[in-house]
């Protein structure tokens, strides 16, 4: 496994009911690792499910997560929580299964983001969203849409998109995850967003 | 400013982090350049309905499915 990022802790120290059952874990007391998956395994399926977009990915990762921890579990340090370790290792492993997927079909970022003229003009101008557009997009088809436009996207700006605005973690963190700069991550960010804004441009023109 | 310009600083000025001088540039551009008031509002919409795909805390399960459960626990005794 990759070595986690280095992220903010969200509380100051572990709780001391977290402290029995880390406690618990390492004494290896089976009650304590069905307790682990009922007390966190919600909140890091939902997490895999928006990451992978895929039930059956979405549950071999949690799997993997569980038992990634389970043998960590040694290493595990009081100072975060274990919601903020778990998530940490979710979103990593969630990542490599991401970039482990059979490579799809992906467009080219030089051709979804705007092109302009020598003198800095909109070559080609963009359309105004029709009204039907727009009420599709605050549909639940939406979500589908954007689905499918995420994943049209190159894999290293599909993944900033993921981090930022799927899974709505900060600039930091987000470049601690994929070990760039804060600034490479705004930059992906911006582009992956033209990039978007021209596949769902696309799309939405097909349902009108 | 330029159409090109205007797209380049379109993510600061959605962060509200443009330098008033660049916001000022920014809205006159605004005024005289139809296309980019129109990429303005379809690059907004986009930001929009990508975080509302977000976490929202509604998408969290009521419970693991328990054969999920049991399935990691089995794999865990079998790693032990």
């Amino acid at each position: 496994m990759t070595e986690l990022p280095d992220l903010p802790v969200l509380a100051a120290s572990a709780e001391p009911d977290e402290c029995q059952l880390v406690q618990a874990l390492r004494r290896g007391e089976e009650p304590a690792f069905a307790q682990l998956v009922r007390l966190h395994g919600r909140q890091l399926l939902a997490t895999a499910r928006r990451l992978l977009n895929n039930e059956e990915d979405a549950r071999d990762c949690l799997q993997e997560v569980f038992l990634i921890a389970f043998r960590a579990i040694e290493k595990f340090e009081a100072k975060c929580r274990l919601t903020t370790w778990l998530h940490r290792i979710i979103v990593n492993t969630a990542l490599m299964k991401l970039r482990s997927r059979r490579s799809r079909p992906e467009c080219s970022i030089d051709d979804l983001v705007p092109r302009f003229t020598e003198d800095g003009h909109h070559l080609e101008p963009p359309c105004p969203w029709s009204d039907h557009a727009t009420r599709s997009l605050q549909a639940a088809e939406s979500h589908r849409l954007l689905r499918r436009a995420i994943e049209q996207l190159p894999e290293s700006y599909r993944e900033v998109v993921l981090l930022r605005d799927i899974e709505g973690l900060s600039t930091e963190a987000t470049g601690q995850f994929l070990a760039i700069t804060a600034n490479a991550v705004k930059i992906r960010l911006h582009r992956a967003r033209q990039a978007l804004r021209t596949l769902l441009d696309r799309h939405l023109e097909d349902l009108t | 400013m330029t159409c090109r310009e205007f797209a380049e600083f379109l993510d600061a000025f959605l962060a509200g982090t443009l330098l008033a001088e660049e916001m000022a540039a920014f809205h006159r551009h605004l005024a005289v350049c139809v296309h980019c008031v129109t990429y303005l509002d379809t690059y907004r919409r986009t930001v929009d309905a990508c975080r509302r795909l977000g976490a929202t805390g509604e998408d969290v399960p009521a419970e693991v499915p328990e054969e999920l459960v049991q399935a990691i626990l089995a794999s865990r005794r079998k790693q032990a």
